[in-house]
């Protein structure tokens, strides 16, 4: 057994034994759903469907029913696109780069965080198929042969790269999230007592039986599966971020793109994560589960990425300034003096300067504080992606094709959509799935759980006392 | 002489690990252990041969990475070279740098993948598969060894396997 450091808070609280974790996790499967369960789930449902209404407006009428203009073509589309993504991105952070830095506490958000990443990748996609205009001819994003109606797909765009990123990430992210779940749903199984749960609980789990054959392979190939995942994760962002940086609007054409937009996903991600995770430890009770301690680390790496991101505005804004390009030097004046001065101030706040109030230890083990900053941070990312796209597009190099860019009750619509459908899938999630790694839990328990550490640490001082 | 399984259940993997060290010390094999989640170092003990899993990963993803290159040398420049943004296509070398994002991707695409339809096809799981383990309560709290031996040493295992801690025992 891995001996820890008595000075590192336990990550399990209370008395916990193995089948105590068993307990604890299948009881939101098992039991019924509470009331606070139901009313989330039916607000979630109603935006939903009324951005599957929109959705459908949009294809029966074309996208001219979107505020895009001729001047200003990506607006909320991308913004949201982009937006989803990178909130995305914490999931794959957590579950593949915490795990290749074997930090423990991981496992107990890990879970959670990738079903995040595959809704929000789901969302994301949504936006990135509509804002083709004419989303029934998209399979032309394949590289098909050119009698399929175009010529091969040009793979020196950007936008190629991203459609084999953002699909390569999804696929992933969605077999590296179900080979983690499989050990987990054969628990479930092996305890079910309902026929039906017995029977869709023993499809979901392929057989599994946790013989050490298997676990020995799970294991490498969950490592593998994280040493892929980790180079994969920062290259979607990047590709996303070169969608801008390639082409030659100023403002765009910057090389502190890729870094700033992995930075910026992974700050927002984490704050989604903290938003998730603050209403499901409260509604399942799983307050010995994700700890304090916990919520603390996430609110560290917020801090961390969110002053990345501070840095990377301020450069931005030295080096336009510095390269003595008029069109640069406007572009930024414009983003924070010209018409839509008020969302550059909202990213500024939101993204720069509140993260900063972590530094205090109080404010960052608060949880309703962590509630509210998790919810600005999300705002605040999304004004970024707002300020790169629109106030950039609706002041370009001819000014006879300035003009304002106003959102329409559909762009309204479908965001608030996928807004919907995000958190409908993922109540569904912590309804019939383990929303936390149990196995991976109980691996840890002798070594991290609040019980077993007070008695390794009351043992090693009677022993010093003997000597 | 007939062969028996012997199926000892313990309550916690040190127990169980301990046992297995001394039934490997007395030369006696280890069948198989089944535990809710993988114990650390009992590979070496019951002499789990070291996975080769990676190794495939690392095939798939060479292969991906051909197969990236093939398509788009074949595509982009082979078959109908096209001057996009004055980006030279007329041979692959001047237009790789612009490939290599998509020749990346499909490397991880293809080790991911690949790795993971090897892994579940190895290990038999697949929707409908019946359950592996022999007693339902491995995967929540209790640790099975399985021993197989002739039926004369069976007393012999039998006590170590109690002395060792386990609380239950069955044949099978």
């Amino acid at each position: 057994m891995q001996h820890e450091s008595e000075i590192r808070e336990p990550l399990i609280l209370g008395n916990k034994s193995y089948h105590q974790i068993t307990e604890d996790i299948v009881k939101p499967i098992e039991g019924k759903a509470t009331k606070y369960w139901y009313m989330l789930l039916t607000v979630s449902v109603i935006c939903f469907l009324w951005g599957i209404w929109c959705l459908s407006y949009t294809i029966g009428t074309g996208i001219g029913v979107w505020g895009s203009n001729n001047g200003v073509d990506w607006a909320w589309d991308i913004t949201n696109f982009v937006w989803w993504i990178g909130i995305g991105h914490a999931g794959t952070l957590i579950s593949a780069v915490l795990l290749l830095f074997r930090q423990k506490w991981r496992m107990a958000i890990n879970r959670s965080a990738e079903a995040m990443t595959i809704f929000a990748v789901m969302c994301a996609a949504i936006f990135v198929l509509l804002h083709t205009g004419r989303p029934w001819l998209d399979y032309w994003l394949f590289p098909l042969p050119n009698q399929f109606g175009s010529l091969w797909v040009n793979f020196n765009s950007p936008l190629m790269w991203d459609v084999f990123a953002v699909s390569t990430y999804f696929s992933v992210s969605l077999v590296f999230w179900y080979t983690g779940l499989v050990p987990d749903f054969a628990m479930i199984r092996d305890r079910a007592v309902k026929p039906m749960a017995k029977k869709v609980y023993s499809l979901l789990s392929f057989g599994w039986g946790g013989s050490a054959r298997h676990w020995h392979r799970f294991e490498e190939v969950s490592l593998v599966l994280a040493g892929l995942s980790t180079p994969l994760v920062f290259s979607v962002h990047s590709i996303v971020s070169t969608d801008f940086a390639t082409s030659v609007v100023p403002g765009w054409h910057t090389t502190i793109f890729p870094p700033y937009f992995v930075a910026g996903a992974v700050f927002s991600g984490f704050a989604m994560v903290l938003t998730l995770l603050l209403i499901m430890r409260k509604i399942y009770a799983l307050e010995n589960y994700i700890t304090i301690k916990h919520i603390e680390y996430m609110n560290i790496v917020i801090i961390v990425t969110g002053s990345i991101v501070g840095v990377a505005y301020l450069t931005e804004l030295f080096i336009s300034w510095y390269s003595g390009v008029e069109y640069e030097q406007y572009a930024f004046l414009n983003r924070a003096t010209g018409p839509y001065w008020w969302a550059y101030a909202a990213m500024m706040t939101c993204n720069v300067i509140s993260p900063q109030l972590f530094w205090f230890k109080k404010l960052r083990t608060n949880l309703t504080f962590t509630f509210i900053m998790s919810i600005i941070v999300n705002i605040g990312m999304w004004f970024e992606r707002f300020v790169i796209i629109v106030p950039t597009l609706c002041r370009t190099f001819l000014p006879s094709s300035w003009n304002m860019y106003h959102p329409t009750f559909v762009d309204i619509g479908i965001y608030t959509g996928t807004i919907g459908m995000f958190f409908t899938f993922f109540l569904l999630f912590t309804r019939y799935f383990p929303v936390i790694a149990q196995a991976e839990l109980k691996s840890i328990l002798k070594s991290s759980g609040q019980e077993f550490k007070e008695k390794h640490a009351a043992h090693g001082h009677s022993h010093d006392a003997a000597h | 002489m007939s062969k028996v399984a012997i199926h000892a259940i313990y309550d916690d993997e040190e127990p169980l690990m301990a046992t297995a060290k001394e039934l490997r010390s007395k030369g006696i094999k280890v069948k198989d252990v089944y535990s809710p989640f993988p114990i650390h170092g009992i590979d070496a003990v019951i002499g789990t041969p070291r996975t080769r899993i990676a190794i495939c990963a690392f095939i798939y993803g060479i292969t991906g990475t051909c197969l990236a290159t093939l398509m788009m040398w074949y595509m982009m420049i082979h078959d109908w070279p096209t001057d996009v943004g004055g980006k030279p296509s007329f041979a692959y070398y001047m237009n790789v740098p612009a490939f290599i994002p998509i020749t990346f991707e499909a490397t991880v695409l293809c080790a991911a993948h690949g790795m993971a339809i090897t892994y579940y096809l190895r290990c038999w799981m697949l929707p409908g598969v019946k359950a592996k383990n022999p007693d339902p309560r491995t995967t929540d709290d209790k640790f099975l060894m399985i021993v197989e031996t002739k039926e004369e040493n069976k007393n012999n295992i039998e006590a170590v396997l109690k002395n060792g801690g386990a609380s239950e025992i069955s044949y099978k």
